[in-house]
This record gives structure tokens, C-alpha cells and sequence, in this order.
């Protein structure tokens, strides 16, 4: 199916894009990232990872729907 | 206007101020962030402030309702930069207002401190040396968030 993914700061870098649609078999957010970590080589663990599914935090085991928008967020750092 | 925004340009602190005002309240209270010269034993030059809007927006929005729950306040307002900014500029501003000072005072440093750990926002900091490292995100990468004192020793050194 297709998903459609959003990257910031360090993982945008890492991944040379800010968004893409890619066509995967990942079934969570959990099983999509280790997809993209292969591809990119993102240095981050998804321990130190939060991930937003449509703009809304997700939890990483929920089931994913083609057309969705995920968010993979990197440690935070505001202020 | 929603009561945590992001901006792009410089802070007007005079108008968000003119959005606190309320008849009940006796005063206010208001925390600026700036951007500091040095971090972690390193001389940074510049930052950039990056932000996934959408979800930042709505997750400082509960941050400020939580607050209006938890102290007896009468309005609260956020407001973060976004983009390039240099040494000395504002980079957050909390205001918040209330009949008394005591719960301005707790509420404000409650929302500064959850919008710090909450809010999708990302810090680059570049460095006099030439480096430059997303804040809490290199140096520290493959390493859980609680082993992050010994990655602050490591990039101090």
C-alpha cells in the first residue's frame, strides 16, 4: 500500500527529503521504520523515537492504512 | 489568533500582551527563551528552529488547556520561532495572566517546561568550530534517553 511520510531536522537530513510516498508492506508504524532505517540509515533507535500517524500521536503497534501520513519524531528540543 | 502558534518572524510581545488582558485578572506573568551563546561547553553561533506545525499546534493547545485545569488562571498564551535565528533573539515567549500572582508564576513555568518536553520541535545549533548538531539528537544517537548524561560528558570534552 501507500503511505505518504513526513521527515524533520535530523531524520530529514539523513533521509535527503522532506516527504515521500513510498510502497511498503510495513503492517506499524514499528515495522515501517525499520524499513526506512535499512534504506537511510537513520542513526536514531525507534526507543528514542515518538511517531504521528495522520498529525496525531500513534501508538507504534497500530495498523496502518494505505493513504496514511506518518511522522516519525526525533527527540524534541523546543525553547 | 490560537493561543500557541508558531511564528517566522520576530516576536511582538506587545500585542500578545494585549491578549492577556482581562478585567479579572491583577497582573501577569511572562518567560522569554533566548538564544544563549554557548551550550554544553561549546560557543554556538547561530540556530535554526524547524517544527511539524500541525501536530505542534494542537499539542500546545492541550499543554495551555491543561494549565487553564490546573491553576486557577485566566488566560495563557505560547508563542515559538521557527527558522534562523541569531545570538540574543527570542526564541519563545509565555504569557499568562491571573487575579493573583502566585498561580501565574506555576503556570507559566508548567507550560514552559511541557512545551520543552511536548511540543515537535527541533533545535540546530551551529558552532563557532565550524559544527553544527541538532540538539538531542546527535552525539547521543542509538542511545536511550536516560544514558543521555553520559553523551552530554562525551560532547563536552
Amino acid at each position: 500500500m501507500q503511505l505518504n511520510i513526513q521527515y524533520y531536522a535530523l531524520m530529514r537530513e539523513q533521509a535527503g527529503r522532506s516527504t515521500e510516498s513510498v510502497e511498503s508492506a510495513a503492517a506499524t508504524p514499528a515495522e515501517l521504520y525499520s524499513e526506512l532505517k535499512a534504506r537511510y540509515g537513520f542513526t536514531l533507535a525507534r526507543e528514542q523515537l515518538k511517531v504521528a500517524v495522520n498529525s496525531e500521536f500513534s501508538d507504534w503497534s497500530r495498523e496502518l492504512e494505505a493513504g496514511d501520513a506518518v511522522v516519525f519524531i526525533p527527540p524534541v528540543a523546543g525553547g | 489568533m490560537k493561543a500557541f502558534r508558531f511564528t517566522a518572524a520576530v516576536i511582538d510581545t506587545v500585542s500578545a500582551r494585549h491578549e492577556l488582558l482581562d478585567l479579572g485578572a491583577g497582573g501577569y506573568v511572562s518567560f522569554e527563551g533566548w538564544v544563549r551563546e554557548h551550550n554544553e561547553g561549546r560557543e554556538v553561533t547561530r540556530l535554526e528552529y524547524e517544527a511539524f506545525e500541525e501536530l505542534g499546534v494542537a499539542e500546545g493547545a492541550r499543554i495551555l488547556m491543561q494549565a487553564l485545569q490546573r491553576f486557577p488562571i485566566k488566560r495563557a498564551l505560547c508563542i515559538h520561532r521557527v527558522g534562523a535565528l541569531s545570538l540574543g533573539e527570542m526564541a519563545v515567549w509565555v504569557g499568562v495572566s491571573s487575579a493573583h500572582r502566585g498561580e501565574a508564576f506555576e503556570a507559566c513555568r508548567f507550560i514552559i517546561d511541557e512545551v520543552k518536553h511536548r511540543v515537535p520541535i527541533w533545535k540546530k545549533e551551529h558552532y563557532r568550530d565550524g559544527d553544527s548538531g541538532w540538539v538531542n539528537c546527535e552525539h547521543c544517537a542509538a542511545a536511550p534517553h536516560h544514558e543521555h548524561l553520559h553523551a552530554v560528558a562525551t560532547r563536552s570534552e
